[in-house]
């Protein structure tokens, strides 16, 4: 039991850190080294721009993509060495946020699915961050039941018509692409009449408009479609098999073990290290020592719970099932946290932004929290895949499951 | 990187695994629970041939040498069969103070007896009621003899020597503390039995009146040897939670997947899938801090306080959480005699509080990380 690298390993992770240290954009790094949920701004800089210059930089030196094959814009490197590359890559990783769902999910689907000339013409441009791409699949009628979509595609001679609505599209404002999940056989049970597309988001027809969150901020948007045409060759596997291609694109999802998740525990450390009560420091007190250190268990669980999972990557082994559990526990960990932090601060802990004890970080953190509870998999979805996968669980009865999906109910109670 | 058990650990572990699911059977514990025996004798001298007593004892103290993540392993499974046997307090408590701070002389009379099955010790260090702490200590120690009554003693009515933590002086700080070694079979010292809430494991009240005592390590010495000998046996301990921590979750598992109502297994049930789900949550991050501290006590690693005393929290609330909601999801059923669920639930309850209980912990753990974050 170790944590060295192998010899290979640390060559690969000295050549990642000198060019790291010799091109990354050192004027933004405290800046990102502090940020936190819900606050991820720049102060005297467009944070899009900054990102999308760090990744065509990484890019063009050969470390966008470090996992995709090199024609694609890749570099062909092992799973062990794109962690090492996020860990070397430290705060500077958090400029890469708005090109996870591409680099995570689309390139992945679009490299199982596309024609060869899609995927050299669309792949390249998408791991250097030039293009930004999103995901169009959850509904107002399907969030974590999202076979339940409605959104149609009718063929017309070679293309597709499109009519419909898209809801939670992260980045859709900014994006150039979407891979599209739509039902083309509504008289077939629900996961049977799905088909999966890539589109032009400039299409005539595509209206994005953004939802202001509960937080205030809007990073997500509804998508409208309004006869879109998309041409068959951008279809992304067979005509009702979509449900399994966007198997694949979650799959993907689920293998990249990231640098680790937010847990707000450093932040709250920080901030009790130097807070005063009135009876002393905060971390003389029991009660906060005991809270504290709860807290600090779960955040060095979930650690070494991914150190695990890298080991086996390491040894060119699958990780286990054991990383499912990150975003379930970090989730409500750092709205707990967020909580906290506002309670120690007391009556001034109703104060926001800049009124507010460090300038609002833990009153951001703490309106954000909600959404990332929901997001990519409420924390109930997690429980039930955690239960279903890992423990060998039974599903759940569907009761939509073998009835055609256009005779499944839309409304609950009576009106 | 290689964050995980060697092929050689894992192999050990599955032939304890395989050797415990023989020898220590549920019946094998409820023997003990039922009172009619107190430890099993017969699995106490198979863990010895098997070389698990002294798999961290060196070679030339009879013991197998092979080292602190050999034992890690085997005590998962210790954990997991809730071994009805005084492994913890001999191995984890006794052995470990003997390593430490032991002479040549006295390692070489109770090592080897260790690693044989011959000799069953513990660590006599609390007084009563609350956490360890020098100024609980009022057991006197002077012109080679100890007086003072010590409680609760684990495995202190089957020891037959115990590590005894003694005051011998009053300037108020941690050098009034020295340790000392008493044989339990010599003059002086009276032992009494106390019950349990885990009936698998014996707790005593040891009375010490003009009893023989060498000592163990320098004078002054002593609060200091007891702090290392808490921390590793606290990686070692948690070892044990994660076990039975596991162990609960499958049998609540199997019992969702088995037992049917309104039509369905209750493992289809939401409801019940939450639960399972949220006590595997507990156990990996249990295990995974666990993991951190088998490094940090192999290495011998400055970062052993800090991480002994999270693999400690972590797999405290683990086994607590899991043996407690594998009762919940039997039901009626996990409430009766019968099942075996309240044996993890008493040994989950009784191993949270032996070393110190989860508030000492949780200070100690902010402690050390201040340190650090100072340093």
């Amino acid at each position: 039991m170790n944590f060295d690298d192998t010899p290979q390993e640390a060559a690969f992770r000295a050549e990642a850190r000198a060019w790291i240290a010799a091109n990354a954009p050192k004027q933004y790094e405290e800046e990102l080294r502090k940020s936190s949920l819900g606050r991820t701004q720049l102060k005297n800089a467009n944070i899009l721009e900054v990102a999308k210059a760090w990744q065509k930089k990484k890019a063009d030196a050969g470390w966008a993509c470090l996992h995709w094959p090199k024609d694609y814009g890749g570099r062909g490197a092992s799973p062990i060495e794109r962690v090492i590359w996020q860990q070397e890559e430290g705060p500077f990783g958090k400029l890469s946020a708005m090109f996870i769902i591409g680099h995570g999910m689309c390139g992945p689907t679009m490299m199982a699915f596309a024609r060869e000339e899609h995927k050299r013409h669309y792949l390249p441009p998408l791991a250097s961050g030039e293009k930004i791409w999103c995901q169009l699949f959850s509904e107002p009628a399907g969030g974590s039941d999202v076979a339940g979509l409605r959104t149609r595609a009718e063929k017309k001679g070679d293309d597709w018509i499109i009519n419909g609505q898209k809801i939670w599209t992260s980045g859709a404002h900014y994006s150039d692409y979407g891979i599209l999940l739509t039902r083309t056989d509504p008289t077939v049970p629900k996961h049977k009449g799905l088909t999966m597309f890539f589109l032009d988001m400039k299409s005539p027809g595509v209206e994005v408009r953004p939802i202001k969150q509960a937080s205030g901020q809007s990073d997500f948007n509804e998508v409208y479609f309004t006869d879109v045409r998309i041409p068959d060759h951008q279809r992304l596997g067979e005509v009702n098999d979509g449900w399994n291609v966007s198997l694949t694109t979650l799959m993907n999802e689920r293998m990249s073990i990231g640098a680790g998740v937010a847990t707000g525990f450093p932040e709250l450390f920080e901030f009790c290290n130097n807070l005063m009560l009135e009876d002393g420091p905060a971390i003389e007190d029991r009660s906060v020592r005991s809270r504290l250190a709860n807290y600090a268990v779960k955040a060095s669980g979930l650690k070494y719970t991914s150190m695990r999972a890298i080991s086996a990557l390491s040894k060119g082994e699958r990780p286990g099932p054991e990383n499912s559990i990150g975003k379930l526990v970090a989730g409500s960990m750092i709205q707990e946290v967020a909580m906290y932090a506002l309670d120690l601060q007391g009556a001034a802990g109703v104060l926001s932004g800049p009124d507010a004890e460090l300038a609002g970080k833990f009153q951001a953190m703490l309106l954000r929290a909600p959404g990332t509870r929901v997001e990519g998999g409420t924390d109930e979805i997690m429980r039930n895949i955690i239960a279903e996968r890992v423990l060998g669980l039974p599903g759940d009865i569907r009761v939509d499951k073998d009835v055609p999906f256009n005779q499944i109910p839309t409304k609950g109670r009576a009106t | 990187m290689n964050f995980d058990f060697s092929d050689e650990q894992k192999q050990m572990r599955d032939e304890a695994r395989k050797f415990l699911s023989e020898q220590c059977p549920p019946k094998a514990v409820r023997t003990v629970l039922d009172g009619k025996a107190a430890y099993d004798k017969a699995l106490w001298k198979g863990l010895a041939e098997m070389g698990f007593l002294g798999v961290a004892i060196p070679e030339q103290f009879g013991g197998a040498g092979a080292g602190h993540l050999e034992l890690c392993v085997i005590a998962e499974e210790m954990g997991r069969a809730l071994a009805p046997v005084p492994f913890s307090s001999t191995v984890y408590l006794a052995a470990e103070a003997l390593m430490l701070a032991g002479s040549d002389a006295q390692k070489q009379t109770w090592l080897p007896k260790i690693a044989a099955g011959e000799a069953i010790g513990t660590l006599a260090l609390f007084e009563g009621k609350g956490n360890p702490s020098p100024k609980a200590i009022k057991l006197a120690a002077s012109g080679g003899t100890l007086n003072g009554t010590k409680k609760p003693v684990p495995d202190g009515a089957i020891a037959d020597f115990a590590v005894v933590a003694a005051r011998t002086g009053s300037t108020g700080r941690d050098a009034d503390i020295s340790l000392f070694l008493v044989d339990l079979k010599g003059g002086g010292v009276e032992v009494k039995e106390l019950t349990s809430i885990d009936l698998t494991r014996g707790q005593a009240e040891i009375t010490f009146t003009n009893a023989k005592a060498e000592p163990l390590g320098a004078t002054g010495e002593g609060w200091g040897i007891i702090t290392q000998v808490l921390d590793r046996a606290a990686v070692l301990l948690a070892f044990e939670q994660v076990g039975g921590a596991d162990r609960a979750l499958e049998m609540g598992r199997d019992y969702a997947l088995d037992r049917i109502a309104f039509g369905r297994p209750i493992g289809s049930f939401q409801a019940v899938k939450h639960i399972l789900a949220d006590m595997y949550v507990s156990a990996t991050l249990a295990r995974s801090n666990c993991y951190y501290g088998a490094w940090a006590l192999s290495t011998n690693a400055a970062e052993l306080p800090e991480a002994a005393a999270a693999a400690r929290i972590s797999a405290t609330q683990a086994f607590q959480h899991c043996a407690k909601n594998n009762i919940q999801v039997h039901g009626g059923m996990g409430f009766t005699w019968e099942f075996d669920c309240h044996m993890y639930y008493r040994r989950a309850n009784a191993t949270a509080l032996g070393l110190g209980s989860l508030s000492y912990w949780e200070d100690a753990l902010i402690d050390r990380m201040r340190k650090k974050n100072a340093a």
